[in-house]
């Protein structure tokens, strides 16, 4: 017979009120992260609704004039100037990421690996205004006599050759973004190139292949979704990338005619005008800022799928893909039978 | 038991005029359990530590009987509608192929199946009279009664030996008013009952971790005796140890029947033989045949069982 | 040696020297030569990528150390940008600023982010709703950092009528980082293997024991790894703060007034003119990147002893 104090039936509603809590406050604790981004997302719009009313969405989207004072907020140098910077920093950044992730991954003698992603990992752990410090006052005074020398060579090409550089330019901001999504692109490829069975690499190079041969039909072809899902992280977070831009970029009104001139981009122009922004052209900024939400909201939910999707072909969890489903934590250790 | 019936006391231990031939296995226990690591702490103390020991000792176990269990994953039916009972004080041994059920249908009896997500289980699974699938039932206080003893050996890995074996209590729902004392004689006791407490009792709060593998099966199952089950499920216990580890664990099941009842999983059939005294057969969720271990292996009734135990398969 | 006699088959001529066989297998010169070339240009672009790391490192402690001294520590920035060294103060309130800011907006978003990751891990698990919640912290994730304090403008400062506050800059740096937070905890959290949520269901423990006494305890040295790197983010960040704390130069420990902090002041500081106030810029950008590598070493340091990956 049981002994007395333990019998098995019902608890008492007090002890099993702390489950209750845990669960249900929990619960609520995740749907209140959910009901605040919509909330973010309707004020936003919100006060971004007189500019658009102002000049309509595409007035505001493609007339090229930002000019404060005569209230004239065409956004498209602004647009444009992000989508440039990005570009910039994808193009230069993301092969030297992956040269990093190969070289990590395949190349690397074992006892320097860890001291390489920890260096590589360091880049993301200087702060942007940082970046800016040393932009502004290093590298761009140390770039111009080379930008320069390409802009003379290169005058034959629009946009980047002819004309004089000025200090802050686009070229600057490129670059200084590159450097900054340098160490996420490189994570996410040596994640996933980490994934890639050693079967394939082992086939290839049993065939004979030399190690390049091997990188290139076994590893590169694998890796490429999830590659490009990294990229595309690279450049949702180039084109949010606010103060180490605005410093090295300038503030050109309209957009620059050419590479190596100033320019300006949506975070940049809230970061510059905010803070004595009145009326409509505060309202502008708010624009400028829900285009720039919804811009990298659509790159990093594209970014997402594909990384996930990459991601999933491996099988242990990585903070890159802490949304590739959860795991079922007692499901796991159930044997079939 | 003891000469004097109260207070009690340790007076084997003292009078040397009574003879070792006859005292019962109880007050051997009771001496076992007083005999201090530490210098005795005075008369109660030594006392209440014997009746632990000899409540420990006279407690029996329950006999568990499924009625119709039937466990499914999602929409997959893995456990068929068994019918099937374990007496009381009793080893019974289940057997079968690989992907059977067998570990599933023993999951049902401490309701951990349905911790799987989408899982649940249908039937009756009575303990003593009580359906422990009952909606007025605690499923928590069902595992209280029900323990059991994973395949590969988990004790807790934050925690100390001592801990760990006192972590069930611990954790265990209802008041929590062990006192310091108190806790330490439970766990000393529950390390006796799994054979460990030789091994370890100089070192209680060096990591549970630290063991071997034997150990630290055998203080899963200090850990599971702690909160004093009437039932102890094992699930495999032996598959991931060596076969010195298997034969201390196979001695210590001979030794726990007396106060538990146990249901053991293997797909060790000569292990079945040697600690059960019942067997169960399964066969792709189904309960082939059932009945005392020496019938099962030498004259089963069933063709199935027979190609199984000489085999044929599985 | 020589061929054989007439039964066996016509073949190739047989190689006579090790040499020659080898030969037979060798890789051509062409594969050899764009093996070397790709290794070569992946080597050169590793080297590249560290450059720019080696570069600032040391152009800031070039500049930024000779601005150190107790008074640039134990000094307010005085406001005054026109003129020497001597009156254009310390930084004093920056650093202090960026302590109580952080500080406030760690203890705002640990609890919560460690909460939701739980709550995914535990309970949500592979529902419907769970992958919708993942999928916002996700999105929490790539928004910019200025938007985070356009919004708790608006919420705030625009919908409450008042002015900038130190904790409302804490309230930007929060939503910063808790989709960090959650992220790095859910990790964690399941790698916790699932056995030992088993061992202590099966002793009848019930689930909020199970997570708080087994679950959480072990996920530890990583969730504070975790932790300690977001903090190390929020810390750098200028843009939040920009428009919700504003900058003052006094010291205050009122969360309730504006309030300095390190990244705004070295924002503030960039555009000056003058030579003195740009050199404190530099000095103030190395406390803040010396603060923010002391965090990333106990973090790196405390992952060590972690039980788990």
């Amino acid at each position: 017979m049981p002994s007395g104090d333990r019998s098995i039936l019902e608890r008492s509603p007090l002890a099993r009120l702390p489950d209750r809590v845990l669960k249900y406050g929990l619960t609520a604790l995740a749907a209140l992260i959910l009901a605040l981004i919509v909330f973010f997302f309707v004020r936003l719009v919100g006060e971004s609704k007189p500019a658009f009313a102002h000049n309509g969405v595409f007035g505001f989207a493609f007339d090229n004039n930002w000019d404060v004072s005569r209230e004239k907020f065409g956004a498209l140098p602004l647009v444009l100037g992000t989508l440039i910077t990005s570009g910039l920093a994808l193009l230069i950044g993301v092969p030297v990421a992956v040269a990093t992730a190969i070289y990590a991954n395949e190349l690397c003698p074992l006892r320097l690996r860890t001291a390489l992603t920890i260096l590589v990992e360091l880049l993301a752990a200087v702060p942007s205004v940082v970046y800016g410090l040393w932009g502004i006052f290093f590298l761009a005074p140390k770039l111009q006599p080379i930008e320069q020398w390409v802009a003379d060579r290169l005058s034959f090409i629009p946009f980047i050759g002819g004309g004089t550089v000025t200090i802050p330019n686009y070229f600057v901001a490129g670059l200084i973004l590159a450097i900054m999504i340098l160490p996420i692109v490189s994570a996410i490829a040596r994640e996933v190139m980490a994934t890639v069975p050693s079967d394939h690499k082992e086939a290839a190079l049993g065939l004979g292949a030399t190690r390049w041969e091997m990188i290139r039909t076994a590893v590169l072809p694998y890796c490429r979704t999830g590659i490009v899902g990294g990229a595309m992280l690279g450049l949702g977070r180039a084109i949010g990338e606010t103060i180490a831009v605005t410093i090295v970029i300038g503030d050109a009104p309209q957009l620059g005619k050419h590479l190596f001139g100033q320019g300006y981009s949506l975070a940049a122009v809230i970061a510059n005008e905010f803070g004595e922004a009145q009326g409509l052209h505060r309202s502008a900024l708010f624009a400028a800022g829900l285009v720039l939400f919804v811009l990298t909201l659509l790159v990093n939910i594209a970014a997402r799928l594909l990384v996930n999707r990459a991601a999933r072909k491996g099988t242990t969890p990585t903070a890159t893909q802490g949304a590739a489903g959860g795991g079922q934590p007692v499901a796991g250790a159930v044997a079939g039978a | 038991m003891t000469p004097d019936a109260s207070p009690p006391q340790t007076a084997n231990v003292k009078d040397p005029t009574v003879d070792p031939e006859s005292r019962t296995e109880q007050e051997r226990d009771a001496i076992a359990a007083s005999t201090p690591a530490k210098p005795a702490s005075g008369t109660s103390a030594d006392g209440a530590k014997a009746d632990a020991a000899r409540a420990a000792e006279s407690k029996q176990g329950l006999g568990v009987k499924l009625e119709g269990l039937r466990a499914f994953y999602g929409e997959a039916e893995q456990v068929k509608g068994i019918d099937l009972e374990f007496d009381a004080n009793e080893v019974t041994a289940i057997i079968g192929p690989s992907g059977c059920g067998k570990s599933t249908m023993v999951r049902c009896i401490n309701r951990m199946h349905e911790e799987i997500p989408g899982a649940h289980a249908e039937g009756r699974v009575m303990l003593d009279q009580l359906d422990v699938y009952d909606p007025s039932v605690d499923v928590v206080a069902v595992r209280r009664a029900i323990g059991m003893v994973f395949q590969k050996p988990n004790p807790f890995p934050t925690m100390s030996v001592f801990d760990n074996v006192a972590s069930g209590l611990r954790l265990s729902s209802g008041r929590s008013t062990h006192g310091k004392a108190d806790l330490r004689m439970k766990v000393e006791a529950a390390l006796r009952g799994a054979g460990l407490w030789d091994e370890v009792a100089d070192r209680l709060d060096a990591p549970g971790a630290g063991l071997s593998g034997g150990q630290q099966q055998r203080l899963c199952i200090a850990r599971s005796l702690a909160v004093e089950p009437e039932v102890i499920l094992m699930d495999e216990p032996c598959s991931a140890l060596d076969p010195i580890a298997t034969l201390k664990i196979e001695e210590l099941i001979e030794e726990l029947k007396k106060r538990v009842t146990i249901v053991i999983v293997t797909h060790n059939m000569q292990q079945a033989a040697r600690v059960a005294d019942r067997t169960a057969f399964m066969l792709s969720g189904e309960l082939v045949e059932v009945g005392p271990t020496n019938d099962i292996f030498t004259k089963p009734g069933d063709s199935r069982t027979e190609e199984y135990v000489t085999g044929k398969f599985g | 040696m020589s061929a054989r006699g007439d039964q066996s088959p016509p073949r190739a001529a047989t190689p006579s020297t090790h040499g020659e066989l080898l030969a037979r297998f060798a890789v051509s010169p062409a594969r050899r030569r764009k093996d070397r070339l790709a290794r070569g240009l992946i080597m050169a672009g590793t080297a590249i990528a560290l450059v720019p790391l080696v570069l600032v490192v040391y152009y800031l402690i070039k500049q930024g150390a000779g601005s150190w001294s107790w008074d640039f520590f134990t000094t307010d920035p005085t406001g005054n940008t026109f003129f020497k060294t001597s009156s254009i103060g310390g930084i004093e309130s920056a650093i202090l600023g960026t302590l109580e800011i952080v500080a406030l907006a760690a203890v705002i978003a640990i609890p919560i982010g460690i909460g939701v990751a739980v709550w995914l891990v535990e309970y949500g698990r592979d529902s419907a709703f769970a992958n919708l919640v993942r999928f916002f912290v996700d999105v929490l994730t790539g928004v910019p950092s200025i938007v985070f304090g356009l919004f708790i403008y608006i919420v705030l400062i625009v919908g409450t009528g008042s002015s900038y506050a130190g904790y409302k800059g804490s309230l930007a740096l929060s939503l910063l980082m808790l989709p960090v937070v959650i992220r790095s905890a859910e990790v964690i959290l399941l790698l916790v293997p699932g056995a030992l949520r088993e061992s202590a269901l099966a002793l009848g423990a019930p689930r909020w024991k199970v997570i708080l006494r087994i679950v959480l305890p072990t996920a530890l040295p990583g969730m504070v790894t975790g932790v300690l790197l977001a903090i190390a983010r929020a810390a750098g960040e200028t843009a939040p703060l920009l428009f919700t704390a504003a900058a003052t130069n006094k010291t205050t420990g009122d969360l309730g007034a504006f309030m300095n902090s390190l990244p705004v002041q070295i924002y503030k500081d960039v555009t000056s003119p003058t030579t003195s106030v740009v050199n404190r810029a530099w000095g103030a950008a190395l406390t803040l990147v010396a603060m923010i590598l002391v965090l990333n070493l106990i973090a790196r340091l405390i992952s060590r002893r972690s039980r788990l990956a």
